[in-house]
């Protein structure tokens, strides 16, 4: 029996995410073109060359450096349930802003295939992307699609199959900070390395400390006692509405 | 276990760790450090890899923007998509609904006839018939066509982009309020379902705004009331307009009326609220304005419709259903000569005089907590139970029923603002209780509403017969 | 030559500022960055809502809308518009 692969659904409110979401696993949640219309994490399952995914949609966030409740639940799913893909959905008519929490999900996992939706918008609006030349920064799969139109898709999974098989090795770009913030780093690492072993992204866990990130700390801490394994999830299965 | 550190000494050494790290990064430059880091391998890599051909391509939602949140157009534009949609939702359920209505009595004509055939004692056709049949099929031809046209429209609109405008157009009235712009995109999804709208709060980050938002939702008209309302607007409020296009044009504007006295409602609840319990500064406001995005037409209407209309059903099943039955039980049971349902009206027959209404429909109200679409049904089956019999076949006939039982524009128009007034329906409740996880506030949320409805209804009803206008 | 910094509050419809500072700390700070308010980034004030507040602000291809309270803390310095 082949392992089932889980695939999360990261991206800024309104790229479409829902909609890539609901094309994959058939679900029909409905979108919305506002900010945080995705209020729960819908789960899913798709398959793609005989292998069945499954897909978590978590909600859509600008960051994931903890100034909301959302991003706090984003940030802590892609951490500890350690998705075997994380897939990052970037609106291509504003990339610069999306490439942010692009960036930030991989100083926390290689282990993610970057997804630039509305790449039909994109062309009518006549902005020219570089996919190559992206995907050889950020040293992840970075692939152009339209949920809307279904533009992609295959080509889209087959990324997510090669992450998620291994049969990719990413290289994922790890941004070099100012010299005081990399020496912190230096001399925190192996002592979170000391303290919480190698399971966790201990550069990534480095930078939140010394952002005096006490959410993540709380977190942490749930995450390892191991009486509260259940930690605070709220996945609701097929995406129906929380009404009756 | 994976982790080495599962003890309590782990969490002390994750304290000391921040501790240390806390040490390093000394005040908070090295946040903007970090962000700034990020922002500018972002920015670096768009210079590098994305190249816009025209830059004024990219405004041409900023043109529509200039229309739908200009000054002069803003506010019209609103009410007039609000006014549309109503009209559109009226003058396309009208015959659909009288068809459904029609269907089913003919329908109800054979079950009769088949309960005689086999001889069936009376009672059984009357829990069954009368009671379960009589109650869904009522749900689902008043429900189903207006539900089935209002939420895809909203949907579009809601797709294309449309609400956030709302939402930068009313932050103002909010902000006055003490309450947060997004309370509007909250407000929103109540005309969907309010308990599922109690968890779209979620979008709000500050506490005491998003408890605004919970508390004030139930004033907008839900899924489970917009059919009495336009039933009852349609039948009563329009009455003196005969022909089709006038009569829908009176019943949508009736309706807005309705809509924007909840929003009155709404902000003035909102800002005595931030004015006494939930006082405080207004926190942080950031609202993205989203390109506008040509929506799938028949796609939305689809997945829109099929998700309304199995809700309806499902609604109708699991609750109508039983209503049904239980109120056509408490019509038929007799006790000390009189049946318990007239009991009950009768002992709040007084109070709801009062208030422009009659017993019948304060207890329909009361056995329609778990869920609003069933207190017309309900009140139908009460009157009908209490010696009216109407053929009911069509919605003329259910006026016939209302103007048997004393029935003026005044027990309508109560009636309308008690029902989007009053408190949210139990699945609302329990969702505020789930997600404040306070019994106050849960229980604060059904009380303040039910006060005010009786303060206006009341307050209505003793204006309009001191003025002599019923 | 030298020109004039001003706050985004401050700024008329179609002005184009180069952000220069960001008087606020905390959350909001973070979530302003977040939405691409960043030193040494354009804005351009696109328009008033029609009750005066809010403004809708153009930042990296995206329009994002702040009320006075925090548009007035943060400064930029006019690099064109259409006065």
């Amino acid at each position: 029996m082949m392992k089932h692969y889980t695939v999360a659904f990261a991206g800024n409110p309104n790229t479409g995410k829902s909609t890539l979401f609901n094309l994959l696993t058939g679900l029909r949640q409905h979108t919305g073109n506002w900010a945080g219309k995705t209020v729960i994490s819908a789960e899913g399952e798709f398959t793609h060359n005989n292998r069945v995914y499954k897909a978590i949609d978590l909600p859509g966030t600008y960051s994931l450096y903890s100034n909301s409740a959302d991003e706090e639940a984003a940030r802590d799913y892609i951490i500890f349930e350690q998705p075997d893909v994380t897939l990052v959905v970037l609106d291509a008519t504003s990339l610069e802003r999306n490439l942010n929490l692009a960036l930030q999900v991989l100083e926390i996992t290689g282990r993610a295939v970057v997804c630039i939706n509305l790449i039909d918008e994109a062309r009518k609006f006549g902005i020219d992307i570089n996919l190559k030349a992206i995907s050889k920064r950020l040293g992840v799969p970075v692939v152009a699609i339209s949920a809307r139109n279904k533009i992609g898709i295959d080509a889209l999974l087959d990324q997510v199959e090669r992450v998620a098989t291994g049969a990719f090795t990413s290289k994922p770009l790890q941004i070099t900070y100012n010299d005081e913030i990399e020496q912190g780093i230096a001399q925190l690492v192996p002592m979170i390395e000391g303290v919480i072993g190698s399971k966790y992204p201990a550069r990534w866990i480095a930078l939140r400390l010394m952002d005096g990130d006490d959410s993540l700390l709380t977190s942490l801490k749930a995450n390892m006692d191991p009486k509260s394994t259940s930690n605070a999830k709220e996945v609701v299965g097929h995406g129906v509405t929380a009404c009756h | 276990m994976e982790s080495p550190l599962v003890t309590k000494k782990g969490a002390d050494t994750l304290d000391s760790l921040l501790a240390a790290a806390k040490n390093l990064a000394d005040g908070s430059s090295i946040r903007d450090e970090i962000v700034s880091g990020i922002y500018g391998v972002s920015s670096s890599i768009c210079r590098d890899t994305v190249a816009y051909r025209d830059k004024k391509k990219l405004n041409s939602t900023n043109k529509l923007d200039a229309i739908v949140t200009s000054k002069i157009w803003g506010f019209p534009i609103m009410l007039g998509i609000l006014g549309i949609v109503f009209w559109i939702t009226i003058a396309g359920a009208n015959y659909p609904s009288s068809w459904l209505a029609s269907l089913f009595g003919f329908i109800e004509g054979y079950l009769t006839a088949g309960f005689q055939v086999v001889h069936a004692p009376d009672w059984l056709h009357g829990v069954l018939v009368l009671g379960l049949y009589r109650g869904t099929s009522w749900v689902i031809s008043v429900m189903l066509p207006p539900m089935m046209i209002f939420f895809p429209v909203f949907a579009l609109l809601e797709n294309f982009g449309y609400l956030p405008r709302v939402a930068f157009n009313m932050d103002r009235l909010f902000k006055k309020s003490g309450g947060h712009g997004k309370q509007a995109l909250t407000m929103s999804m109540g005309f969907g379902c309010n308990a599922a709208a109690i968890l779209s709060t979620r979008i709000i980050e500050s506490p005491r705004e998003r408890m605004l938002a919970i508390l004030t939702n139930n004033f907008v008209p839900c899924n489970g009331r917009w059919p009495t309302l336009i039933l009852l607007s349609s039948l009563f409020m329009a009455g003196a307009a005969t022909t089709g296009a006038l009569r829908t044009l009176t019943t949508a504007s009736v309706l807005m009326g309705i809509v924007l006295l909840g929003i009155v409602v709404t902000l003035t609840v909102s800002w005595v609220m931030s004015k006494t319990a939930l006082r405080g500064v207004p926190t942080h406001y950031t609202l993205e304005l989203p390109p506008f995005r040509r929506p799938h037409i028949w796609k939305t209407i689809l997945v829109s419709s099929k998700e309304k209309s199995l809700n309806v059903l499902t609604r109708a099943i699991v609750v109508a259903a039983p209503a049904g039955v239980i109120t056509w039980m408490l019509g038929n049971i007799f006790v000390g000569g009189d049946s318990i349902l007239n009991h009950m009206a009768a002992f709040f027959d007084p109070f709801g005089q009062l208030l422009g209404m009659d017993g019948f429909i304060i207890m329909a109200f009361i056995l329609g907590l778990p869920a609003n679409e069933i207190v017309l049904p309900i009140l139908l089956m009460g009157y009908m139970s209490s010696g009216a019999m109407v053929e009911m076949d069509s919605l003329g006939s259910i006026k016939d029923i209302f103007l048997d039982h004393g029935w003026t524009w005044l027990t309508a128009l109560s009636m309308m603002l008690f029902s989007l007034l009053h408190y949210p329906c139990g699945t609302t409740l329990i969702n505020i209780y789930k997600e404040t996880k306070s019994m106050k506030w849960a229980v604060l949320s059904a009380v303040i509403p039910l006060g005010i409805a009786i303060g206006v209804t009341f307050t209505v009803a003793q204006l309009v017969r001191l003025f002599g206008w019923v | 030559m030298s020109r004039t910094t001003i706050s985004l509050s401050e700024a008329k419809q179609g002005d184009i500022l180069r952000i220069v500072s960001i008087d606020v700390q905390g959350v909001l700070r973070r979530r302003l960055l977040d939405l691409g308010f960043v030193v040494g980034n354009e804005v351009e004030m696109l328009r008033h809502s029609p009750l005066g507040d809010p403004t809708a602000f153009r930042v990296s291809n995206t329009t994002i809308a702040l009320r006075r309270e925090e548009s007035s803390l943060i400064y930029g310095e006019l690099i064109g518009g259409e006065e």
